[in-house]
């Protein structure tokens, strides 16, 4: 299993986590030793497997009874790192 | 003469419904230990508006509406939702957050009238087995402060072994209850998976996470995992009630799949321990039988492809815009970079890089596909052994607790200390550590667990087993 430098930046930039050069290298080195182990479920034996699937049942309540709307803003909005009144703020997206 | 420190919550509540001892009297001696021993960093937060608490409890007692647990100082993880209170799962992603809700488990034991005296230190987001990994530095094993507690919840295990609280809640993803109950010598369980609601716990891997008590009598942990069990509808994976296929049947035969357990890297010491402890439990009348469970060899690489699949999923959720870290850059993709980067620690990059890699496309076959696959192998060969026996054995894990600092530049080697627990939450099946006794090392006495997994929905069977094994261990 090899895994390049680039191969890093990729995948940390899919996943929005920005990490220094020096740790690159090291995560290299431990995604590639991880990834070798975790290879091994390639050899186990999948027979003509079908998963065994229960019995499916609703689990999403009705969309009834709301509540109250703006009982849980001022809660929400206090853990924001930016906001003006009852908005979130961010920086411009287009 | 009141040994604080050894008193379980049975004892307790006996003292305080005969009104020997105070709600007041008996927390304060609880948070004075708990003061006494904060070298050990077990917990990140002790409480000190409890006044309140304390009084309605005490009311509960006194008009007589007091249960087993009214009263009773317990210790939560920080992963798990207080309304009110900083809830930061050990990271600097979450460390200045305010829950704004209860955890389903909470409101539980509040509504009991549990005195929940503070929060304990776990490995960053629950990602870890030594608690090493907690932004705000490691928590010390009681039984050798040069050693680690175990993880991820390792403070709910330490700070029961310092008898600074009666019980605690852990959470347990691969073995993040069970592993550290072992290293600290105390009872941790990892009810079946649906049994107890996961709303208001910081999620990690959503198909494996569960809440669980951890207690220093088996007794004690049958208590709490009462009281927070139950059917919510806030966790569209809790189980109805009426769809809890309970057994009463009593436990008689034990399966160990002896091939497994003499792997490689298991301590001899420890295995030497767990075969005497299977002797008395033979002794006792329980009978032990050999079973074959050739795909738990697999039970690692699966967990290490499906967890971090569902952390880099489940922590997407951490963007420093609706709340925690936040880190201006230049632009809003400069603000996710900066914020996740810095935001979370080294293991949880790392998971999160992991989890993108295996669910990316032309490697999601190889690997999450073939992961879930082999999911559902373990856990059909599990169900035909369950035929066979009434409870499997193993140890909880390979060695006793390691060194500070040991493994913390190996993550394969720290992965590799899950090998007994994960494939119990792969299968989603109940399971409990017991301590087994103890091994010698350069002058410390340190912990043993032995680890009773049963059929989905039987912690009944694992109680009564433990029981046992605590009988035996006692005496």
């Amino acid at each position: 299993m090899s895994i390049e430098i680039k191969d890093v930046e990729h995948l940390a930039s899919l996943a929005r986590v920005a990490v220094s050069d020096n740790e690159k290298n090291d995560l290299k080195n431990d995604l590639e030793e991880i990834l070798s182990f975790v290879s091994q479920v390639k050899e186990a034996t999948v027979d003509s497997l079908t998963p065994e699937i229960g019995t499916h049942y609703n689990v999403m309540r009705a969309d009834e009874n709301p509540h109250e709307a703006g009982i849980f803003s001022e809660d929400l909005l206090s853990s924001a790192p930016s906001r003006n009144e009852n908005h979130i703020v961010v920086k411009k997206i287009l | 003469m009141l040994n604080i420190k050894e008193l379980t919550i049975t004892e307790a509540h006996n003292l305080l419904v005969s009104k020997k001892m105070s709600v007041r009297e008996l927390v304060e001696a609880v948070v004075n230990v708990a003061r006494e021993t904060q070298d050990l960093n077990a917990y990140l937060e002790i409480f000190d508006d409890i006044k309140d608490d304390i009084e309605r409890a005490q009311n509960k007692i006194d008009d007589g509406t007091s249960t087993l647990l009214t009263g009773i100082p317990l210790a939560m993880k920080d992963n798990i939702l207080i309304k009110g209170k900083i809830a930061s799962a050990s990271s600097k992603m979450l460390e200045q957050y305010r829950a704004s809700y209860d955890a389903f488990v909470s409101k539980k034991l509040l509504d009991e009238g549990v005195i929940v005296i503070g929060r304990t230190n776990m490995d960053e987001f629950a990602m870890g087995g030594s608690t090493e990994n907690s932004a705000f530095g490691a928590t010390k094993n009681p039984h050798d402060k040069t050693r680690v507690p175990g993880g991820s919840s390792g403070g709910s295990a330490a700070v029961l072994a310092a008898g600074a609280a009666l019980g605690s809640l852990g959470s347990d993803t691969g073995g993040s209850i069970r592993q550290p109950a072992a290293f600290c010598g105390v009872v941790g369980l990892k009810p079946t998976y649906g049994t107890v609601s996961r709303s208001g716990l910081v999620a990690m891997a959503s198909s494996l996470d569960q809440i669980g008590p951890f207690a220093k009598t088996v007794e004690d942990a049958e208590i709490i995992f009462t009281a927070i069990s139950g059917h919510d509808p806030m966790d569209s994976t809790s189980v109805p009630t009426a769809q809890r296929k309970e057994s009463d049947k009593k436990p008689k035969v034990i399966g160990v799949p002896f091939n497994f357990v003499r792997g490689e890297g298991v301590d001899p010491r420890v295995l030497k321990n767990f075969e005497e402890s299977l002797e008395k439990m033979k002794s006792a009348g329980y009978e032990v039988r050999d079973v074959s469970l050739p795909s738990l060899a697999y039970g690692l690489a699966v967990y290490y492809i499906l967890m971090p699949a569902e952390v880099s999923s489940n922590l997407a959720r951490f963007d420093g815009v609706r709340y925690g870290y936040h880190k201006d850059g230049a632009n809003l993709l400069e603000d996710y970079l900066q914020s996740r980067g810095e935001g979370f620690g080294r293991e949880v990059r790392r998971r999160i890089l992991l989890g993108t890699y295996v669910l990316s496309s032309g490697y999601y076959d190889a690997y999450y596909g073939r992961a879930c696959a082999v999911r559902e192998i373990l856990r059909r060969d599990l169900a035909h052994i369950f035929t066979e026996v009434d409870i499997i054995a193993t140890p909880t894990t390979p060695t006793p607790a390691f060194k500070l600092g040991e493994k913390t530049s190996d993550p394969l080697q720290m992965y590799l200390a899950d090998i007994f627990t994960v494939p119990v939450n792969i299968t989603g099946v109940p399971a409990i550590s017991v301590p087994s006794g103890f091994v010698d090392e350069e002058g410390s006495q340190l912990p043993l667990g032995i680890q009773f997994i049963a059929p989905h929905f039987c912690e009944k069977m694992l109680f009564e087993v433990g029981k046992a094994l605590e009988y035996i261990v006692k005496n």
